[in-house]
């Protein structure tokens, strides 16, 4: 378990984690969500007594993280696979950080060979591939077969191979009770391996809930239509207490629809329909609704005394930007 | 965590890159054979010195001649040993791994220092012995009064200059950084502070140069200085502790 309580650090002026108070639990994968500079690394960093916080507090199982006996045992991380002496081979590098914990040197071998880099051990690390270097960065963290692994962007430079390995092991790993804390900035990836989540924006809590939740309350299920007969289409639609929005293009988005009943609505009418589609946003959006809120919010603040900022309302509706971005 | 598991995993960490080697090699190298070079041309010089510098002849510390230059690549392995974490990124994985800061820090020096003595003591050991193979009939031996302590001597200049480099590699971080504040420091400013009768008196309370009094053993004439060997060397030892001080502080502080 990693708890993290009113969590602050401040570089200068910048705020870059601002109070942040949530706690990682064991048995499920939590994803650590955010665009990229929104303090994940800073956060992850200070979990690992790497940074001192400004203020506020983080705990290992209770502890904090430099008291922690042989702490490779407790919590293994992966937050940098470039953190490496390129001129050290692997099985070096992972030998040196095994002796520092009291670890055995059979667990050497037992690592490389599940992160599958038994044949290049010898070889120095500064010839390793992105991915490569990524499964040795793993190694190195489940090296003391630690309760708790942290990894700071896994899927960063991974083959589509590597991607597939590395959810799987997350998966597995919690599977076996194990925390797992993994930071990502693309939701879809989330959205395939994380139980829980935690999304944060300029350094902000923005959302501390169960992936379930989170899907159940930002997929927003609608239908969109599109009629040459654009008016009787709505009226036919209010007549039957149904509201539709315009959003452009001659299209009408019905929110909860179910395509059926619209489609017989337009043919009892004698409506010609050249478009019935149901219609999922997509959980990127909603991620990207929720930290461009963040964004706004921080450019709010900037602008003191110069342009008045925007009325929420001339914000664009987030379906809007949905169509903008499938480039309709 | 034990300090046993850090010096385990910080041998491991030194043995396993080639920096070591090629820095350590070059320090002997450079010194034995340098010395060697300046012992041969001092005997053959001998005969055309004034009575004066034939009494102050001390052929001991001619055969240490090669260690200014040599002393140089100490300074780099020292700057390495360090500064490696530092400019790879490594610091992080070992912090995460032992996050007992000064428990990583003399850990990694005190590795480090004792392979420095080893091959400073080697270096020195051989250095005299070729040196005074070279002077022929003005060579000392090791059973000459104070000449067995200027060796052994020798073989703790360099783990002190070692040492030094990497306390200030520990503040400054970066290797070129702090190759480049302690190349030139030891290479001219040093020489010319002592040099220079009006820096003289100042330059002589530098590290190398108080340091190095270890390895005389007759005094030059009309030589002032107000401390003897083991005086000198322990105003080195103190600038030592001074770096490694000052490397903690930063290392204890600041974020990885």
């Amino acid at each position: 378990m990693i708890e993290l309580a009113g969590l602050t650090k401040r570089y200068g002026e910048k705020l870059a984690v601002n109070n942040l108070t949530f706690t990682v639990r064991p048995g499920m994968v939590t994803g650590f969500l955010g665009p990229n500079g929104a303090g994940k690394s800073t956060t992850m960093r200070m979990v690992l007594g790497l940074d001192r916080p400004t203020a506020g507090d983080v705990r290992i199982d209770g502890i904090h993280y430099d008291q922690l006996k042989d702490p490779l045992k407790y919590i293994g991380a992966l937050l940098d696979a470039k953190a490496v002496h390129g001129g050290r081979s692997a099985y070096n590098h992972l030998l040196c950080l095994a002796q520092s914990n009291g670890i055995p040197r059979s667990r050497v071998r037992e690592v490389l060979d599940t992160v599958g880099l038994t044949a290049v051990a010898r070889k120095k690390a500064k010839g390793f591939s992105m991915g490569m270097g990524q499964r040795l960065g793993i190694a190195a963290a489940l090296l003391g077969d630690p309760r708790i692994l942290m990894f700071d962007e896994p899927v960063n430079g991974l083959d589509p191979e590597g991607i597939h390995w590395i959810r799987n092991l997350m998966k597995s790993l919690a599977a076996q009770g194990r925390t797992v804390f993994v930071s990502s900035h693309l939701m879809s990836e989330m959205a395939l391996t994380a139980d829980h989540l935690v999304v944060i924006g300029q350094g902000r809590l923005l959302a501390d809930t169960t992936m379930a939740d989170f899907i159940q309350q930002n997929s927003r299920s609608y239908v969109r239509l599109r009629s040459p007969q654009r008016e009787q289409l709505l009226d036919a639609l209010s007549r039957a207490g149904i509201s539709a929005v315009e959003v452009g293009n001659g299209a009408l988005e019905v929110d909860g629809g179910k395509p059926e009943l619209l489609g017989e609505l337009a043919a009892r009418n004698g409506i010609v329909l050249h478009e019935l589609s149901p219609q999922q946003a997509s959980l990127e959006a909603a991620f990207m609704r929720l930290t461009a809120e963040a964004v706004e919010y921080h450019a709010h603040a900037e602008t003191v005394g110069g342009t008045t900022p925007s009325p929420p309302e001339q914000q664009p509706e987030w379906g809007a930007t949905w169509q903008q971005r499938k480039g309709h | 965590m034990s300090a046993i598991q850090v010096v385990r995993s910080e041998w491991t960490k030194i043995r396993s890159v080639s920096s070591t080697v090629w820095t350590l090699g070059l320090a002997a190298v450079v010194t034995i054979a340098l010395g060697t070079l300046i012992s041969i041309l001092s005997k053959r010089e001998f005969d055309s010195l004034g009575a004066r510098e034939q009494v102050s002849f001390d052929p001991t510390f001619i055969s240490f001649a090669g260690m200014s230059l040599g002393q140089l690549a100490m300074i780099v392995f020292g700057v390495l040993v360090v500064s490696n974490e530092y400019s790879t990124g490594m610091i992080r994985t070992s912090l995460a791994a032992v996050p007992q800061r000064g428990t990583f820090l003399f850990g990694k020096v005190a590795v480090a220092t004792l392979l420095a003595f080893v091959v400073g003591l080697a270096t020195s050991f051989v250095a005299f012995f070729l040196g005074q193979a070279m002077l022929g009939e003005h060579a000392a031996s090791l059973s000459d009064r104070g000449v067995l302590r200027a060796v052994i001597g020798g073989g703790l200049y360099m783990m002190l200059i070692a040492m030094f480099s990497m306390g200030v590699a520990a503040m400054l971080r970066g290797p070129m950084l702090s190759l480049g504040i302690l190349m030139p420091f030891f290479f001219l400013i040093s020489n010319i502070l002592g040099n220079v009768s009006a820096t003289e008196k100042i330059g002589r309370y530098l590290p190398d140069q108080a340091g190095s009094k270890i390895m005389q053993v007759v005094t030059p004439f009309g030589d002032d200085t107000p401390y003897g060997p083991w005086g000198g060397l322990g105003i080195m030892v103190l600038w030592v502790m001074a770096a490694l001080v000052g490397g903690y502080a930063v290392i204890k502080k600041r974020d990885a």
